[in-house]
């Protein structure tokens, strides 16, 4: 018996040309818990795709419990033995834990019809392996996230999964909930089922990995047990450079105040947030994923509607009823879910890149095809966007070179005041220089910059200031002289309240 | 890197669905033409181009439906209610231009019904168009007394009956008209730019500042319009407007689309698509009328085609994620 129970050996893999992943091997021994780590974009998640079936590998070999094995879907990964616990859950909310459990594998009588009795019997089994405490019949809507979490936890050893994947799991969670999740965990290895373990919380990876694998570009970098690492050694594994070098910050003269935000109100979302922004300035914005901080800005935007607040744009009060408005008022807003909300997918570089401000780009008010190529072919060069031709389509395009357009439409109608949510997730760090490069760019030509981000080293390397948001409200404003990664954290958590400058503003 | 190339090849043959269907038309021209000595000859192809002309302009208002992630299942019956109301008003007792002005505002209500609906009202394209096609046809029952309304006059039948130098008919030069002037509003305008913005992606419209409820309204207002105008020409060309004339069009309407290489999903579909589709229809009921097949074959035939078309653009996409 091989002393691995899986081994990804030697994957390659490419997207339109480019390389995502490049023989990268990683190797999972029974009953561990394995953290799989790197930045947004290293190739964690792709990797992970690969093995369950959900994207093919260009190059390398999946190696099960020493046999060589192909994995074309998640059924049959799930028939090998391979769960995953996705970080957005997916339930059928409208169906009970049992069905959920048993979806895909219904149990039939004779006539086809489903045995229920006897799908909620095994579920009971389950639900009692895993601790929780409800019954098999409850409807999947009523559950929590983290009662979610447990039911697909059931689910994957309903399958007798061997390797369970758990992306972020705590992302979510309640710290009581990260405690039972984890004692959760912890009886899993004693059954010998093995757990990739990615998160980006390094506590956490500490608290309950064995061994640990980095990633980074797409390369894998080590593979170490967890004894033989520190924070910062794993840090700089992750990052593989100098944060000065990452983050080019420079210093830009400061101006008036050209957002400022009063009191803004979205009920169950964001409660009397105040904050404002100058010409030439960026605003971070950090906070746990839930602290309202997209909802935020989507009111600002007139995306999202508020309760009650007021704007004002160069010192003049607005009423920003719809995004119309508010782009009138010359802002921008590139927003968190660029396939979502950023992007027509289906449309050209051109028309994606031009369709704000279409309206300049007209001759004698017919929409001058010339000039929006020439406005696309600009753009293309000057933020370095690989691609063929302005008249590819978008959805070919890797997610940095995507990112850079989602930015750019909003450029091409000249905007004062940027406001950005989440703008480098999900892209490589070739790109992520690029965009941050640009941002720098933005604050340099006198723009006021909010930039929402998660990513704490990106917050604080960015910013001039930092708002931190935890349950809708402002905990705190960190002036970049006072940046400290602990104090900020403990701001998003909400537990250490700074009252004196959130009032001041 | 191979199968990459093989990828791209493909995805170049999904760019051009419209072309590929312009080769299946000519290539239908060319297998006919050998088949039978009738069917390419002048008189034969201004027919085709004759039996076309409704069914595409149904389609150009169909498209705008279509391009904003939706359809119109009502305008076979705006068609029959707008040619009624203008078979009442034909009758000499008014000026020409009003029954024609009637009819146009008669399928721009109906547009204006739906498009309220369905983008501010926020109910389901089917469900609406489904239920204004049953209160339409009610209507045009209504209005003429659930008889046909003959008795217009001769200057309202040249409308749609005349012909240009005495060979073009006029019906096929307002369809041609009424095309291009749809496919320069698509493609030249403001206008016509946040059509595909928004039909591609109807959030990201919005963030990006597209009153996304306005544009979407307004194709249904064009759509209807447009099957007003289809109404008002089909009673010119038929001499009498009749409750029931109209029905199943929409769906001929929509076929030509997806033909044309229309995307139901909204966003996608080149303006000369939808002629493509709507002669590729005729040409098979036109060629299969030659060959004396049975007309029963004809509507399979026509279903097949529909959903083939349907299932190469699937494919194509489905290759692409």
């Amino acid at each position: 018996m091989s002393e691995y129970i899986l081994e990804l050996r030697d994957i390659t893999k490419r997207f339109s040309g480019v390389t995502v992943l490049e023989k990268v091997t990683f190797r999972l021994k029974r009953g561990e818990v394995h953290a799989l780590m790197g930045e947004n974009g290293a190739g964690k998640s792709t990797l992970m795709k690969i093995l369950m079936g959900i994207y093919n590998a260009d190059e390398g070999e999946t190696v099960l419990e020493g046999s060589p094995v192909t994995i074309r879907s998640p059924k049959q990964a799930l028939e090998n033995g391979i769960a995953m616990i996705h970080q957005e859950l997916n339930p059928v909310l409208d169906l009970s834990i049992a069905e959920n459990i048993f979806l895909g594998k219904e149990k039939r009588n004779k006539l086809g019809l489903v045995r229920k009795k006897e799908m909620e019997e095994e579920t009971k089994k389950w639900l009692k392996e895993i601790g929780l405490e409800v019954s098999p019949g409850t409807m999947m809507r009523s559950l929590s996230v983290a009662q979610m979490q447990m039911v697909e936890i059931a689910k994957a050893l309903s399958w007798n999964a061997k390797i369970i994947i758990m992306d972020e799991p705590t992302a979510s969670l309640t710290v009581r909930e990260v405690e039972v999740l984890f004692s959760l965990i912890r009886q899993l290895r004693e059954r010998d089922v093995a757990i990739i373990y990615i998160s980006h919380k390094m506590d956490e990876i500490f608290q309950i990995a064995d061994r640990v694998t980095v990633l980074r570009d797409g390369k894998l970098i080590e593979e170490n047990p967890i004894s033989e690492l520190n924070k910062d050694l794993l840090i700089s594994m992750m990052v593989g450079r100098d944060i000065q070098e990452i983050y080019p910050k420079d210093t830009v003269p400061i101006g008036e105040v050209a957002l400022e935000v009063k009191n803004l109100n979205v009920p169950g979302k964001v409660k009397n947030v105040s904050f404002n922004v100058r010409k030439g300035e960026i605003l971070g914005v950090a906070g746990l994923v839930g602290a309202g901080r997209s909802e935020m800005v989507e009111a600002i935007f007139g995306v999202r509607r508020k309760s009650s607040g007021e704007i004002y744009v160069n010192g003049e009060k607005v009423e920003i009823t719809a995004p119309q408005k508010a782009v009138a008022k010359k802002m921008a807003f590139i927003t968190e879910d660029r396939k979502v909300t950023g992007l027509n997918l289906i449309a050209s570089v051109r028309e994606n890149m031009t369709i704000i401000s279409i309206r300049d780009l007209c001759t004698a008010r017919l929409v001058s095809r010339k000039k929006c190529v020439k406005a696309a072919e600009k753009y293309i060069s000057s933020m370095k966007i690989r691609t063929d031709s302005p008249e590819k389509l978008v959805q070919y395009l890797s997610g940095g070179n995507q990112q850079k357009i989602a930015i750019a439409k909003w450029l091409l109608s000249e905007p004062d005041i940027i406001i950005l949510d989440e703008p480098t997730r999900g892209i490589d760090v070739g790109a992520k220089r690029d965009i941050y490069l640009l941002i720098g760019e933005f604050a340099k030509a006198g723009k006021a910059v909010v930039m929402i981000s998660s990513e704490m080293p990106e917050v604080m390397g960015m910013s001039d200031r930092i708002m931190v948001l935890a349950d809708g409200e402002v905990t705190g404003f960190v002036d970049r002289a006072d940046f400290d990664e602990e104090t900020i954290m403990h701001m998003q958590f909400g537990t250490m309240k700074d009252t004196t400058e959130a009032e001041a503003v | 890197m191979n199968q990459l190339a093989v990828k791209q090849k493909k995805l170049h043959l999904g760019a051009f669905k419209e072309l590929v269907m312009l080769g299946v038309l000519i290539l239908m021209f060319i297998v006919l033409s050998i088949l039978s000595p009738a069917f390419a000859t002048k008189g034969n192809i201004i027919n085709i181009f004759k039996q076309t002309a409704i069914n595409g302009i149904l389609a150009t208002g169909m498209a705008c439906a279509i391009l904003v992630g939706g359809f119109d299942l009502s305008v076979g019956s705006t068609v029959g209610l707008a040619g009624v109301i203008a078979a009442l008003l034909a009758q000499g007792q008014y000026p020409i231009i009003v029954p024609i002005a009637a009819a146009i505002l008669t399928g721009l209500l109906a547009g204006l019904l739906n498009g309220v609906a369905i983008a501010y009202l926020k109910i389901p394209a089917f469900v609406v168009t489904l239920g204004t096609q049953s209160i339409i046809r009610g209507l045009a029952y209504l209005a003429s007394g659930g008889r046909p309304v003959f008795g217009v006059t001769k200057a309202y039948e040249y409308i749609a009956g005349g012909k240009l130098f005495d060979t073009i008919p006029l019906l096929v030069i307002y369809y041609l008209a009424i095309a291009l002037l749809i496919g320069f509003v698509l493609t030249k305008t403001v206008y016509g730019r946040r059509i595909y913005a928004v039909g591609g992606n109807d959030q990201a419209a919005s963030v990006s500042g597209i009153n996304v409820k306005f544009i979407k309204a307004s194709a249904y207002v064009l759509c209807g319009l447009i099957a007003g105008i289809a109404g008002m020409l089909l009673t010119s060309r038929t001499v009498s407007g009749s409750p029931i004339t109209g029905e199943g069009y929409e769906l001929d309407a929509i076929a030509a689309c997806v033909i044309g290489g229309f995307s139901m999903d909204g966003g996608s579909g080149k303006w000369y698509g939808m002629i493509i589709g709507a002669l590729v229809l005729s040409v098979i009921s036109n060629g299969l009328d030659i060959l004396n097949v049975n007309s029963y074959y004809q509507l399979i035939i026509k279903g097949v085609i529909v959903i083939l078309a349907v299932f190469v653009d699937v494919r194509g996409r489905s290759k692409r994620n």
